[in-house]
């Protein structure tokens, strides 16, 4: 008995070539439009970019306009982030995969972590309004606690106010649960075997996790690291909530010096109605693209560089 | 036993290997079907002159070899001989491997398999392939089964029913199976999961049965019900299997070819191969000193 | 010493724990000032969630109806999703499937670029090109903020996301199964569209979801090219407010920080919370759970 209509085998050919024409016309228009991002940005800001504009003030004019303030607010403003947020998260990594045991405890922190990775931007900006702007209202602003003078770079008030230290404290919070997930991930790759090995030679736990699986899960975690930071440079959202837009006319030289960051300056820009503003917004986003490669690329160079010892 | 197409048999003698190879069997259309020839033996496949590549790597070296149908016919040999790259051509699933290639002549029932223009599609439909670990699709066991001649036919409900509960019974696994036939194929065991997918794969109707090493991932208990499946699918199918168990190519197969470094080196059934070996390296290996 | 770096790597893991709190704590207090403020009765938890004017700057009297902010966000949401979640699909299938390792590596790194991307950057490519470029010259009901052109500039900032994630479960798919559907006599299609994809459909679901989530919480892509007016509307072409956009208008103007509209920020700040925390919840239980079914 044979049953059932034979399906022609054309019409499966046929769904076999439109599934690939579909698939080649997804990835086309994805690259087509990146091309069209670069392309557009390129056209509209290149003939605004030149010594001036990097090494200049804002201004009232978008030709006289330039970007030192937020170039070194955004340089401030990382490296403040970078150096909370990378050791914390790699701190909770180690806690997370090397200590805690697996309970429901460790789970439910585990969950946290995803959850906060997905909270907005923004709603990390408002707290950190409320906690390193304001003390939680503990302390006045007219009324600051201080401790070291202004003349050094290590001056700091509470609270913080709108200073590059309230804004790198904030990007670090946005980006902890990225950096506590990456440094996971580096510290799960290094097997199980290696621990043991030395474990079973005397070693201490910490001894294990300082000599044996921090360097050798290092490179991973350090790609993770800058593809946060990559992350943090460009935010503009939470840093718009504690300090809103300013046109500064000078560069921080301590941590509580007013700031202004690269994506807020095109934000500025890009608001305004006219064409001359646009295009010192591109001319910006190009300088903020260049940065992102470099980051990138140093990334790149750090995978490959350092994983091979240990792949062979 | 179960007969899902009743084709008429066909008894007309094997067609003598031409040097061009024949054409593409024709989209969808009935393709020739010798299932049921009670006479005289027929052969199934044919190989002649065989080389296969990997790349610059030569796997098989003109290897001669015929394949009777309704037999199962056991590839033995140490590991890397070619005997799972053999199997993989007779299917052309070596066609996802970009580097491999092959020459000579390769026949099924008359239609060369090496010919690069044949529908892979419709050959595949023709000849089933079970592999070394179980590979249940992650769907219910009912959709297990149905996945195959649901790709080639269109059925109406009652029949792809009736179609399942075929294959199967055919696969013994019916009884354990039917009161949870819509539920996730993995929860199943390591031998009930392959015998699914041999069940997967006769539910196609194909004519011959590729099996590469089916048990080396099962306990022995599983094997020994795999095993006791293909002597009785051998009526109904014809089989290939690629085994590196003596006891079992010994238990299941009538006929055994020995493939050693690319060459086939001896075939002939299997109880004279295994006791008498005509070549001094068949018995080495048969004896378990080397290999 | 062992015992105290333990201590101590406790105490940096709470940082996290304690952010969440801080989190609750901040938008839970201010959202209780904005709900019992003196002098506004008419506002409430209920008239707050359903109310569909949202008006807090404008008019004689200010009136707080989240709706049209929710409604807002959805609009640029679902286009987003619309153009990202079909073309992020395809490209993953097209990048787990068909493509070669070179060309994969090569689109890795354009889908790489893409994800680095500052997000301020798709609000400026929305404003100076989608809008004057594509939707303009298609009609010109299109005005300069529109829902329309925000939402495919969010779509374009999270098709990455969902790219590489979804990427990630196709590719954790076993090759084993792919070569069982192919000895059944499958086309690619076959195997793609019937074995691979539905094998790897929780992992895509998540990716979906986690996408969306970003989107939701998007801020300066809406900022700048969706506009600034709250409106029930379902017409892509007008301008519309997302919830993120009001916070922005709320916390870059001269509102005093003590009125009325300065607090309804975080009202709506604990709503976009709720739905996103909610939604990433969603995600990492729909992920853990296609993980225990595969391993």
């Amino acid at each position: 008995m044979t049953i059932g209509h034979t399906i022609p085998i054309a019409r499966r050919l046929r769904h076999d070539r439109l599934m690939l024409a579909a698939c080649l016309a997804a990835t086309t228009l994805a690259i087509a439009v990146l091309s069209a991002l670069l392309i557009s940005i390129f056209v509209q800001g290149f003939s605004s970019l030149d010594w001036h504009f990097l090494s200049s003030f804002a201004s009232r004019k978008a030709a006289n306009a330039g970007i030192l303030a937020p170039l070194m607010g955004s340089l401030w403003v990382c490296t403040i982030c970078g150096m909370v947020a990378i050791p914390v998260g790699i701190a909770t990594a180690i806690y997370l995969e090397e200590y805690a045991r697996r309970s429901r405890l460790r789970s439910l922190i585990q969950l946290n972590i995803s959850n906060l990775s997905g909270v907005p931007s923004i709603v990390y900006g408002i707290l950190a309004l409320a906690a390193f702007g304001r003390c939680f209202g503990a302390i006045s602003s007219d009324d600051p606690w201080t401790l070291g003078s202004p003349d050094s770079v290590f001056f700091v008030q509470f609270p913080f106010g709108r200073s590059v230290l309230a804004g790198g404290l904030t990007l670090a919070l946005v980006i902890l649960p990225i950096m506590i997930i990456a440094a996971q991930e580096a510290l799960r790759a290094v097997p199980v075997s290696l621990r043991q090995a030395a474990l079973a030679l005397g070693s201490t736990k910490w001894q294990v996790v300082w000599k044996v699986t921090l360097p050798s899960a290092l490179p991973t975690m350090m790609t993770g690291a800058i593809l946060s930071m990559s992350r943090a440079i460009g935010e503009a959202a939470p840093l718009l909530v504690i300090g809103g837009v300013l046109l500064l006319f000078s560069v921080p030289d301590n941590l509580m010096s007013d700031f202004t960051v690269l994506p807020l300056q095109i934000y500025n820009w890009a608001g305004r109605p006219q064409d001359d503003f646009h295009r010192i917004a591109a001319a910006a986003i190009i300088v903020q693209l260049v940065l992102l490669l470099g980051f990138n690329s140093v990334a790149i160079v750090i995978r490959q560089k350092l994983q091979r010892p240990l792949q062979s | 036993m179960i007969r899902l197409d009743a084709s008429a048999p066909v008894t007309e003698p094997f067609p003598t290997p031409s040097t061009a190879p024949s054409p593409p069997a024709p989209a969808g259309g009935p393709s020739p079907d010798l299932r049921g020839a009670e006479a005289a033996p027929t052969r199934a496949i044919e190989m002649r002159a065989l080389c296969a590549w990997y790349g610059s790597h030569q796997v098989l070296h003109t290897v001669d070899l015929d394949i009777t149908a309704h037999r199962v016919c056991a590839l033995i040999g140490p590991s890397g001989c070619g005997k799972s790259t053999l199997l993989r051509w007779m299917n052309r699933m070596n066609d996802t491997i970009a580097s491999a290639r092959a020459s000579g002549s390769l026949n099924l029932h008359g239609l060369e398999l090496l010919d690069p223009t044949l529908d892979v599609v419709d050959l595949r439909r023709r000849v089933g392939m079970v592999f070394q670990k179980p590979n249940p699709f992650p769907k219910s066991i009912f959709e297990n089964v149905a996945f195959g001649p649901r790709l080639h036919r269109s059925y109406g409900r009652t029949d792809l029913e009736e179609l399942v509960e075929q294959s199967l019974r055919a696969s013994a696994l019916w009884d354990e199976v039917k009161d949870r036939l819509h539920h996730s194929a993995l929860g199943l065991s390591g031998g009930q999961q392959q015998r699914l997918c041999i069940a997967r794969a006769i539910a196609v109707d194909p004519e011959v049965l590729l099996m590469d090493e089916p048990c080396s991932a099962l306990d022995p208990r599983s094997t020994a019900s795999i095993e006791e499946l293909i002597r009785e699918l051998r009526e109904t199918y014809t089989i290939v299997i690629v085994t590196h168990n003596m006891q079992q190519a010994s238990r299941v197969s009538d006929t055994t070819a020995f493939f050693d470094e690319g060459r086939l080196v001896e075939t002939g059934a299997t109880d004279i191969l295994f006791t008498a070996p005509r070549e001094r390296r068949t018995e080495d290996y048969v004896s378990g000193r080397f290999g | 010493m062992e015992g105290s770096i333990e201590w101590l790597l406790w105490l940096l893991t709470m940082v996290s724990v304690v952010t969440t709190v801080a989190i609750i704590a901040v938008l839970v207090s201010e959202s209780v000032q904005f709900f019992t403020m003196e002098g506004h009765p008419e506002i409430s938890p209920w008239s707050f969630l359903t109310g569909t004017v949202w008006s807090p700057l404008l008019g004689a009297r200010p009136e707080f109806g989240v709706l049209p902010l929710v409604t807002g966000t959805v609009l640029v949401t679902a286009i987003a999703g619309l153009v990202a979640m079909p073309i992020g699909l395809l490209t993953a299938v097209y990048l787990s499937e068909y493509a070669s390792a070179k060309t994969r590596t090569c689109l890795k790194t354009v889908l790489e670029i893409l994800a680095g991307v500052p997000t301020v950057v798709y609000g400026f490519f929305a404003l100076t090109f989608i809008t004057p470029y594509l939707l303009q010259p298609l009609s010109e009901s299109f005005g300069t903020y529109n829902a329309m052109g925000a939402g495919i500039a969010v779509g374009i900032m999270i098709l990455p996301i969902v790219c590489s994630l979804s990427e990630d479960s196709l590719r954790a798919v076993p090759q084993s199964l792919r070569d069982g559907a192919y000895a059944l006599g499958s086309t690619k299609f076959d195997v793609t569209a019937k074995v691979v994809v539905p094998a790897g459909l929780s992992g895509v679901i998540a990716a979906f979801l986690l996408a969306l989530t970003r989107a939701i919480g998007e801020t300066m892509i809406v900022a700048l090219a969706a506009g600034g007016l709250a409106q029930l509307t379902a017409n892509p072409s007008q301008q519309v407010q997302t919830m993120t956009a009001y916070m922005v208008q709320i916390f870059l103007g001269d509102a005093p920080a003590n009125g009325i509209e300065y607090r309804s920020s975080y009202a709506v700040a604990m709503t976009l919370f709720a739905i996103t925390f909610a939604m990433t919840g969603t995600g990492a239980i729909v992920l853990k759970r296609y993980r225990e079914e595969y391993e």
